[in-house]
């Protein structure tokens, strides 16, 4: 580890700055404009918990809402037994483990199957958990009573993102980190010069849905009751990734960038059109691949790239002029 | 004997299906995600041919196959295959044409929504009893299992007796080399896309006849077709069809069995069955 450079620094002390006034909000609204931003602070854990592995990767996993609702059911199905904190901690390590089912299955092979193994992921789960609980209890459903209000809830969510970017952090700079930039770009040469591949990717995944895990059991108070459908709903799945793509998957930050313009854009669209939440995502997807294909943040640092090429043509001319 | 021979009745609707997504996935290498939302339209259009102008499903395959051919080879002419010009790389093509026809699932589940609603539909269509081996199973499933087999005997025949069939496999097994002997690999891919959205479309309207269907079940089958389509091997016609009646027995035996709710969970199963020990397919080849 080397140690940290001046722009870090900064960027260090802003985002800090940033996380401090966002968590100043519940002070001054208790109503909607918290649960907006609860929303968009789920959607920032999520997001950039999701980036973590498909970012360098280039996998679009689906299994988000699988992880999710998984951490949703340990504290609903712990919540009579066992401390808050303890279950918070099991249902990360229960989405850890099923990720790294998942990844021992298909990341061996090739990045298709994968994709089509989480794109049922949740409905799976789903169908299990409702067949267990039919089998060994009588009710569909778990009440989740806790003393937590909206603003601990949004708190915890807002810690969780902020652990979710200095983990991404330093994965980056591990040698985790430099191992996936050598896959992301090519997985042949990755593998020659001795990078075992598949056990990264997995261990990779398996980091991305512990995360996730979590922010479902954190979000588990808010749901006060919580049935099988309502906690593997497969549309989480899908927003997290045209949140994230739509920000640029490149940067971690990126996600950020289209997390808080499309959690306003949903909840205008689920108040306002809610028949027709489904055209608007497919829509967005189309909208990704056609115009945004590297995200909001990829097209303008394509457009930086580019006046910086001009800058650099121009000058040399400027130069030979007086001669 | 009871499970397995309404196991093979439902897998004979699967094999379309999977035959239609082996098409595209195969030969024009589009991994199409809304196949799902193909076949749910087909549902209910046949059910709006039925119950507003009294035309049999089986009459309305002549309508819907020719309608979905049209649909499908717009979207692949006019949408997919400026992806496929514009990929560097074999895994670009694959994530574009993920995201792109995840578009396409949404967009077309949210119009069906707004045309049908969201609730459970189906319809009586011959709904009476037929006798094989001593026991009594419902006239549709067996009439739309016999008009699946036709089709896709008509299918064989197109790919492996006529010259155009030949290009499309060739155009299936590497599309470089086709395009050296003398092969339009556009228009081979083109075709075979629409003729997989018609495929679809056919297996849809047969399954309407005789099972509850709604808008947004579509991601379902979707996944059921895609794990048909590796089990058997990707383009591999002979194997999509062994692979569709092994999942249908596998579901209706789980279903019997254990629990009608652990369906997709038996899907899994098999799923997970392949991928360990024979991911190239039934009768693929081990890849160097």
């Amino acid at each position: 580890m080397t140690r940290l450079s001046s722009d870090e620094i900064r960027i260090a002390l802003i985002g800090a700055a940033v996380v401090a006034a966002a968590a100043t909000l519940p002070l001054f609204d208790q109503g909607y404009y918290l649960s907006l931003a609860l929303n968009i602070v789920l959607y920032a854990a999520l997001c950039t918990a999701w980036t973590l592995f498909s970012g360098p990767t280039h996998y679009i996993s689906l299994a988000t809402a699988a992880f999710f609702g998984l951490g949703t059911y340990a504290v609903a199905l712990g919540l009579d037994y066992l401390p808050y904190p303890l279950l918070v901690i099991i249902g990360a390590a229960v989405a850890a483990i099923l990720a790294g089912l998942v990844g021992a299955a298909t990341l061996r092979i090739s990045g298709v199957y994968f994709v089509i193994f989480t794109l049922g992921l949740a409905e799976l789960v789903r169908q299990i958990v409702s067949w267990l609980q039919t089998k060994l209890s009588t009710r569909m459903g778990l009440y989740v009573f806790t003393d937590f209000t909206e603003q601990h809830i949004y708190w915890m969510l807002l810690a969780l993102t902020v652990v979710v970017f200095v983990t991404g952090w330093l994965i980056n700079r591990s040698r985790l980190g430099f191992a996936m930039q050598i896959i992301g770009n090519d997985e042949t040469v990755a593998r020659h010069v001795g990078i075992d591949t598949a056990k990264l990717k997995i261990i990779l995944f398996m980091i991305s849905g512990a995360f996730i895990g979590m922010a479902g059991a954190i979000l588990a108070p808010r749901y006060a009751y919580v049935e099988p459908p309502s906690a593997f709903n497969p549309m989480i799945s899908f927003l997290v990734v045209i949140m994230a793509l739509l920000g640029g998957t490149r940067r971690l930050w990126g996600p950020l960038v289209g997390v808080i313009p499309f959690t306003i854009v949903m909840d205008i669209v689920s108040v306002r059109f809610p028949n027709d939440t489904s055209i608007v995502i497919g829509l967005s997807f189309l909208l990704i691949v056609y115009l945004l294909p590297d995200g909001v943040t990829g097209r303008l640092e394509q457009l930086r790239a580019r006046m910086k090429h001009k800058r650099v043509e121009a000058e040399p001319a400027a130069l030979k002029e007086p001669a | 004997m009871e499970t397995l021979v309404t196991g093979i009745l439902l897998g004979g609707t699967y094999a379309l299906i999977a035959l239609g997504l082996t098409l595209q996935y195969g030969v024009a290498r589009i991994m199409n995600l809304a196949t799902g939302e193909t076949l749910v339209a087909a549902c209910f259009i046949a059910f709006w041919l039925f119950a507003s102008y009294q035309v049999s499903p089986l009459w309305g395959l002549f309508i819907i196959a020719p309608i979905a051919f049209v649909i499908n080879w717009a979207i692949y002419t006019y949408l997919l295959r400026p992806l496929v010009d514009r990929a560097r790389n074999a895994g670009m093509l694959e994530v574009d044409s993920i995201l792109a026809t995840f578009g396409l699932l949404f967009l077309f589940q949210g119009l069906m929504l707004r045309s049908f609603g969201g609730a459970y539909t189906s319809y009586t269509f011959l709904a009476e009893r037929f006798e094989i081996f001593g026991g009594f199973y419902g006239l549709n499933r067996v009439v739309a299992f016999v008009a699946a087999c036709l089709i896709a005997v008509a299918l064989y025949l197109f790919l492996y007796k006529t010259r155009y069939g030949t290009a499309v496999r060739a155009v299936a097994v590497n599309p470089n080399s086709a395009n050296l002997v003398g092969i339009d690999v556009a228009s081979a891919a083109a075709l075979a896309f629409a003729l997989g959205g018609a495929l679809t479309a056919c297996g849809g309207t047969l399954l309407s006849t005789y099972y509850t269907f709604n808008a947004s079940m579509g991601v379902v089958f979707t996944m059921k077709a895609l794990i048909i389509v590796i089990m058997g091997g990707v383009g591999d016609v002979r194997g999509a069809v062994l692979a569709a009646l092994i999942l249908g027995i596998a579901e209706t035996a789980v279903a019997r069995l254990i629990d009608p709710g652990l369906t997709l969970a038996a899907t899994y199963a098999l799923f997970t069955l392949v991928l360990l020990f024979r991911p190239q397919g039934i009768f693929g080849r081990q890849q160097t």
